[in-house]
């Protein structure tokens, strides 16, 4: 059954790399929903955060085929259970000085942040998990969304235990 | 002492034991190659085009089990590795290409022979790297040649700017890096002591290897392996010559021209143990209904071909030949005599049709087996005399069949028969047709300039011969540019070049020819004209399964 699975992958932090594993996901006919990627507390690695669609069997394969990769270093599965995710939406809505304080309303219910503001328009901003991003934008849909920009998931394991401990993928 | 990235560059190469590169000079490789000629101890093997060098490093590695290199200037020709590059890349041969590229500064604004080789050649190589200082030179060599030979081995590509080839460098000798050359791990007692539970439930294990088992050097350890489960031996392409065609458990290939008591053996199984094979589309056809009903253990070094293609009930990741050695002694003596004997009385149920050719490939092919030595090394290019040669020249060593099988590169046979021949020093038979030679014969200048030992026989039937086959059997007759009819001179031709022209023309005196072929010390070429509408049988459609094979298209 096809679900969504989280991916970190720890790489060496050299230009090419995204090109590298973006380029194994489309050779090999693997879908990536969203990708992130930065330099890590050891300026010599990138962290990539990776959303797939598939099930099981693709999974594994994924796992195995980023694992062999030269410029990989650590790739886990981060399960729900034991890890943290967040994601950051900005979203401008055109909205008339009248209309503010409904979006205001919904910006403390969501704990949102208004970070601009101009006489025709404002921008929300929101840092939470991929549901709660999901959620707030369903409720915003009903006003006129100029354009949003979401960075996709960032995921950490939780407790003292880091990527570069694990030993073995999956 | 100060040098130049070029020149250290050859001194990186010879700290690897690099001592043959087959390649091709140009702009933004002159440094390189400048370098290369004030060393002078390095044989360069100059082909007509990049291909054949590229081609020519990956027969080098097959047949000597050693790194091939190949270099080239940038642009255009390192474009022309690219065939040669997925090639290796396919079959997992270790070769290391290395490419001259324009400066630094210049990258990135479509300059005068600017190619982005790197990207170009990422999905087929198993790594790639571009040089941006000259000081990374040493590690980047050293981990190209043993990323290149470890774990699955492939194609690793080094692109050198032209800037970091003239750049100065302070050379001190312990600056040079050799490549790490890592033993194959041994698996885990536990994962050891699973598989060989799994082995010794089977009550009829078929063994499936592959090109793993050529790789690792693990003959013996299969042969022994086999012994112990009296199982009947089958392999991919990739495998011919891991076992010997005349050991009394090998039951030829598997696949879509696969030999029929590997059928019937696959047919009547229950266990199938794959040991460094990948389970192909050319082995397996239908991957989904392959191997349904039996159980399937998969050996392999690459961690991710397991459930790749088919899902597996046991799996070992580990060296073919540590894994073998260290399961022999868990595993318990079989005896299958009843069932070898049954496999062989119902493969002979089914027969072939006899061919009436004349001159019959096939025939052409056992005699020349005949003619050579039990450690003859034959290469191929791409088509029905790639099969025939699978099927009717016997096997009887490892590295002695070079051919492009999972690519299935046409017009690969020459470059990489001089390759052989450059790598072992022997004659090296090449095996090809009309369409195939047609593609590549540029380098038989090249064997003739170096008078390699290299004996070339074209199946000549004038048409593309495995697609006429296809036409024949599913797209009804329709010969939709297959036949060629070129007005080539194969005699002339090799005249031409320097080389010995032969020609057969009836099965009688092929044998009188061929030994005179096999005789000569230039190259030569054999035409042989055989019969247009010869088949390869027995045939498994494409994506079908052993039930659906074709021994005798009359009565498909």
């Amino acid at each position: 059954m096809n679900q969504r699975y989280i991916i970190s992958v720890l790489v060496n932090n050299q230009p090419g790399v995204l090109t590298r594993i973006s380029g194994m996901f489309s050779r090999r006919g693997f879908n990536i929903e969203s990708v992130t990627v930065c330099e890590t507390e050891d300026e010599s690695f990138s962290r990539m955060t990776i959303v797939m669609c598939g099930d099981e069997f693709i999974l594994e394969q994924i796992l195995k085929q980023l694992a062999k990769t030269h410029d990989v270093k650590k790739v886990t599965h981060l399960r729900e259970s034991e890890s943290v995710f967040r994601e950051l939406i900005m979203v401008k809505i055109a909205v008339k000085p009248a209309k503010r304080r409904e979006l205001i309303e919904i910006a403390n219910i969501y704990d949102a942040s208004i970070i601009d503001l101009s006489p025709n328009s404002l921008i929300l901003e929101l840092t939470g998990i991929p549901s709660k991003i999901d959620g707030f934008l369903l409720v915003l849909r009903s006003y006129s969304i100029i354009e949003l920009a979401r960075s996709g998931v960032s995921a950490l394991m939780r407790g003292e235990r880091t990527i570069k401990e694990v030993n073995d993928i999956g | 002492m100060q040098i130049t990235g070029a020149e250290l560059l050859i001194k990186c190469l010879k700290a690897q034991g690099v001592d043959t590169i087959f390649g091709f000079p140009g702009g933004f490789a002159i440094n390189i190659y400048d370098a290369l000629h004030q060393d002078g101890t390095i044989r360069h093997i100059l082909t007509s085009h990049e291909q054949g060098a590229a081609h020519g490093a990956d027969g080098y590695a097959r047949a000597t089990g050693k790194v091939g290199v190949v270099m080239s200037t940038s642009g255009p020709g390192a474009t022309n590795l690219v065939t040669g590059i997925a090639t290796a890349n396919m079959d997992s041969v270790p070769i290391v290409a290395i490419t001259g590229n324009v400066p630094l500064s210049m990258l990135g604004r479509d300059s005068f022979q600017e190619v982005d080789i790197t990207g170009v050649t990422m999905p087929i190589t198993k790594h790639n790297y571009i040089v941006p200082n000259v000081e990374d030179l040493p590690r980047i060599v050293a981990e190209a040649f043993s990323i290149a030979s470890s774990g699955r081995k492939g194609p690793v590509l080094i692109d050198i700017p032209k800037d970091v080839q003239i750049a100065p460098y302070e050379y001190s000798e312990d600056k040079l890096i050799k490549m790490k050359t890592s033993l194959p791990k041994k698996p885990s007692k536990e994962s050891l002591a699973k598989m060989a539970a799994f082995i010794n439930k089977a009550k009829r294990p078929l063994i499936y290897y592959g090109g793993g088992i050529i790789s690792a050097n693990a003959s013996k350890e299969l042969a022994a392996f086999a012994e112990k489960l009296d199982s009947p031996t089958t392999c991919s392409l990739m495998g011919l010559g891991g076992m010997s065609s005349k050991h009394r458990l090998f039951v030829g290939t598997i696949g879509m021209h696969g030999d029929l008591r590997s059928a019937q053996a696959l047919k009547t199984c229950d266990t199938l143990i794959a040991i460094g094979a990948r389970f192909s589309d050319r082995v397996a056809g239908d991957r989904k209904k392959f191997a349904e009903n039996i159980k399937v253990a998969h050996i392999d070094i690459d961690k991710a071909e397991i459930n790749k293609n088919v899902r597996v009930d046991a799996s070992l990741v580990a060296d073919a030949k540590v894994a073998l050695k260290a399961l022999l002694p868990l595993i318990k003596q079989k005896n299958n005599k009843e069932w070898l004997a049954e496999i062989t009385k119902n493969s002979a149920k089914h027969t072939v049709a006899k061919s009436k050719a004349d001159p019959n490939p096939k025939h052409i092919i056992e005699l020349i087996r005949e003619l050579s030595p039990n450690n003859q090394i034959v290469a191929t290019d791409v088509g029905q005399h790639q099969m025939w040669t699978s099927q009717f020249f016997k096997f009887y060593r490892p590295r002695t069949f070079i051919s492009s099988l999972g690519l299935g590169t046409m017009g690969y046979g020459l470059g990489a028969a001089n390759g052989v021949a450059v790598g072992t020093g022997r004659k090296t038979i090449l095996i090809t047709g009309d369409g195939s030679f047609h593609m590549n014969m540029n380098e038989l200048a090249t064997a003739c300039k170096y008078n390699l030992p290299v004996v070339i026989f074209v199946l000549n039937n004038r048409t593309l011969g495995m697609v006429r086959q296809w036409q024949t059997l599913f797209f009804n007759k329709r010969y939709s540019q297959t036949n060629i009819e070129q007005k080539t001179d194969f005699v002339k031709l090799a005249e031409v070049f320097g080389a010995k022209g032969f020609r057969i023309t009836s099965n009688a005196e092929a044998p009188a020819i061929i030994k005179k072929a096999l005789a000569q010390s230039v190259p030569v070429v054999v035409d042989c004209q055989i019969d247009t509408d010869e088949f390869v049988l027995p045939m498994i459609p494409a994506g079908k399964t052993v039930d659906d094979i074709i021994t005798n298209p009359e009565l498909n």
